[in-house]
């Protein structure tokens, strides 16, 4: 027998074993890498102040304390708390998710079921919002906002956050409705239901992941939002989360395990939807970006 | 009996006719439930737009509204501005950088979860998790880590320091220098590469890469195994299959990704507020940024509405044919 014929079956498995060990080191790797900012976060945001060096920031707190949340919360000594913004980006949210849903719904139902003349042009058109840089309508938002006496309300940012909403969301219910069968409609016209009977009774009941997938996409681009907050808010009590946030960090009077407790009462919500919603997290994301 | 049927036919025809009127009347009923969102966008984002547009060429420089028409001064003083210059440099080096790492690392990650591992979905939840974290928590996390420290080292440089890594140490975000710092006749910058914009771009492609990888997955798992097997059994190895069959499959995927980075990476704000705000020396200052300071601090309105509509234009030439050509592709199909 030739050795060489009956070592080399065991080479090749051997040198495939050692890719796949490699494989999972650098999957590894990077995944700690991915945490490390996540990591450093909540080890600082644990310890109290008398802990907090600069030169000990990579140790684990000694004692944890909750200390740094309840100060970033509630605020005192020189830091303003969070729990006014917190509650304020609330309030923003939601309702501004609940009509962006409605309306991307119906948007989407007619721009997939009710196709006319010149349809599709109006999408493409309608499309063309969700890439603009907002920096190219803030002089006459600000200005508009202002005349209807929108402008430093929470009410403006609603309508701000509903209106560049409707692109994305209509969007995504076009698409998602354009799998519906055209025929079910076309069985529901025969049996005499119109425009709102065939959405409500045929499209309606099919549309719960569509209504998920919307729903977590707009709760987290308008939580995590941070320029319409910026200029629509001037009243530091009006401020939602990302620019309360902003301003305790760029704050001299606030300590690091502040801020970082500060960031994670921000991360928070969009995470926790992220850990148990994170299938139509995604959906939503690739439904934003492949084409329309 | 004839008499039966002809009613039955009648009442048919009868049937149609008004429910062909019934389909009208919902037609009409269809495109008035969808004005609303149409008058709202042709306002929100087209007339927006068109006023922006005037802005930028009036005469509207201080707060004091006025809104003469000076043609195309104030971009000519933009162009002319050490600073914008800076800004422009600024931009189009994050944008290259975000783009090229962000799409070559997306497209790592993505083969690496591809390769049949346990825990992949672990693995891609890891990697996708900061798309879900807004850019100010990103800014504050990531200013913490690339701060130097002046006296002793703190955040990555004191890591590397106790891993033994200490010649990786950097100024980060407080270098000034730029790159090779190349001077070009009738331009006010120095060319090329700020060193202080690159932590700025590990933040952003920290965010972000898992974005790619979440595109290109949905890509890869598009490509039937027959094809790659069939490849396989030709003689094909991995790296060959990789090259010749799965990268060019993949480039749709590319086109989309490059589309949808570009665009944020030119609106880019938040991450910078936080981050830097813009400096040392406006190192990392981008356009958004001065737009904003020249309308909210030193109220020059039209000076912003030219940064404006220069953004905009730039994203314009990426978009439209975009949209034209998913317009087109659509079509075909149909």
């Amino acid at each position: 027998m030739n050795p060489s014929v009956a070592s080399k079956p065991s080479n090749s498995y051997l040198s495939r074993r050692l890719a796949r060990i490699l494989l999972y080191v650098v999957m590894i790797a990077l995944a700690i890498v991915f945490i490390l900012p996540v990591y450093l976060l909540i080890i600082t945001a644990l310890k109290d102040f008398s802990e907090v060096s600069l030169n000990r920031m990579w140790d684990l707190p000694a004692r944890f304390s909750m200390e740094s949340f309840e100060r970033a919360w509630n605020g005192g000594q020189g830091t303003t708390g969070m729990r006014g913004s917190f509650i304020n980006s609330v309030i923003v949210v939601v309702p501004a998710t609940v009509i962006s849903c409605l309306l991307g719904s119906m948007n989407g139902y007619v721009l997939s079921k009710w196709k006319f003349r010149g349809s599709e042009t109006l999408f493409t058109l309608l499309l063309f919002g969700m890439f603009i840089p907002y920096q190219s309508i803030l002089v006459p938002l600000v200005s508009v906002l202002s005349s209807i006496g929108l402008y430093g309300t929470l009410q403006g940012l609603i309508l701000t956050h509903i209106v560049y909403g409707i692109p994305i969301t209509t969007l995504i219910f076009r698409n998602y409705y354009a799998s519906v069968p055209q025929e079910l409609v076309e069985a529901g016209q025969i049996d005499g239901a119109g425009f709102f009977r065939v959405y409500h009774e045929i499209m309606l009941p099919l549309s719960a992941p569509g209504f998920v997938v919307v729903a977590i996409w707009q709760f987290t681009s308008i939580w995590n939002e941070f320029l319409f907050g910026l200029i629509i808010t001037n009243d530091p009590r009006l401020r939602p989360v990302t620019v309360a946030l902003q301003n305790m960090s760029g704050s001299q009077f606030t300590q690091w395990n502040v801020q970082m407790a500060g960031a994670l009462i921000v991360a928070l919500p969009t995470l926790l939807v992220y850990i148990f919603l994170g299938r139509y997290f995604l959906r939503g994301l690739l439904a934003g970006s492949l084409k329309g | 009996m004839s008499a039966g049927v002809d009613l039955a036919r009648v009442s048919t025809l009868e049937r149609a006719r008004s429910g062909r009127r019934a389909i009208r009347r919902d037609r009409l009923v269809a495109f008035l439930m969808l004005l609303p969102s149409l008058v709202a966008i042709a306002v929100f984002v087209y007339g927006f737009i068109a006023y922006t547009g005037y802005v930028s060429l009036s005469n509207y420089t201080t707060s004091r509204p006025d809104f003469t028409f000076i043609g195309f001064d104030n971009y000519i003083q933009l162009f002319n501005q050490r600073r914008f210059q800076e800004n422009i440099r600024n931009l189009i080096v994050f944008t290259a950088f975000f783009l090229v790492v962000c799409l070559l690392f997306g497209l790592f990650l993505a083969l690496l979860v591809d390769s049949r591992v346990k825990g992949e979905s672990i693995f891609r939840s890891i990697y996708l998790f900061p798309m879900a974290v807004s850019f100010i928590v990103t800014g504050v996390a990531w200013r913490w880590l690339f701060t130097p420290g002046d006296l002793e080292p703190t955040g990555l440089n004191l890591l590397f320091e106790s891993l033994g890594l200490g010649f990786l140490k950097a100024r980060w975000i407080a270098d000034t220098s730029v790159w090779p710092n190349i001077e070009v006749t009738g331009l006010k910058v120095r060319l090329l590469i700020p060193l202080a914009i690159i932590p700025v771009v590990v933040a952003a492609v920290w965010q972000m890469s898992g974005f790619c990888m979440a595109m290109y997955l949905a890509g890869l798992r598009g490509i039937p195994e027959e094809i790659k097997e069939a490849a396989r059994v030709d003689g094909c190895s991995e790296l060959q299959v990789l090259r010749h069959i799965t990268l060019p499959l993949l480039r749709p995927i590319t086109l989309s990704a490059i589309i949808v980075l570009t665009h944020i990476s030119l609106k880019t704000f938040d991450l910078i507020m936080t981050m830097t705000g813009g400096g040392p020396g406006n190192k990392t200052e981008l356009p958004s940024l001065y737009m904003y300071e020249l309308r909210f601090s030193q109220f020059n309105t039209a000076g912003a509405a030219a940064v404006a509509t220069i953004l905009l234009l730039t994203v314009s030439v990426l978009i439209v044919p975009y949209l034209v050509y998913n317009r087109r592709a659509q079509s075909i199909e149909r």
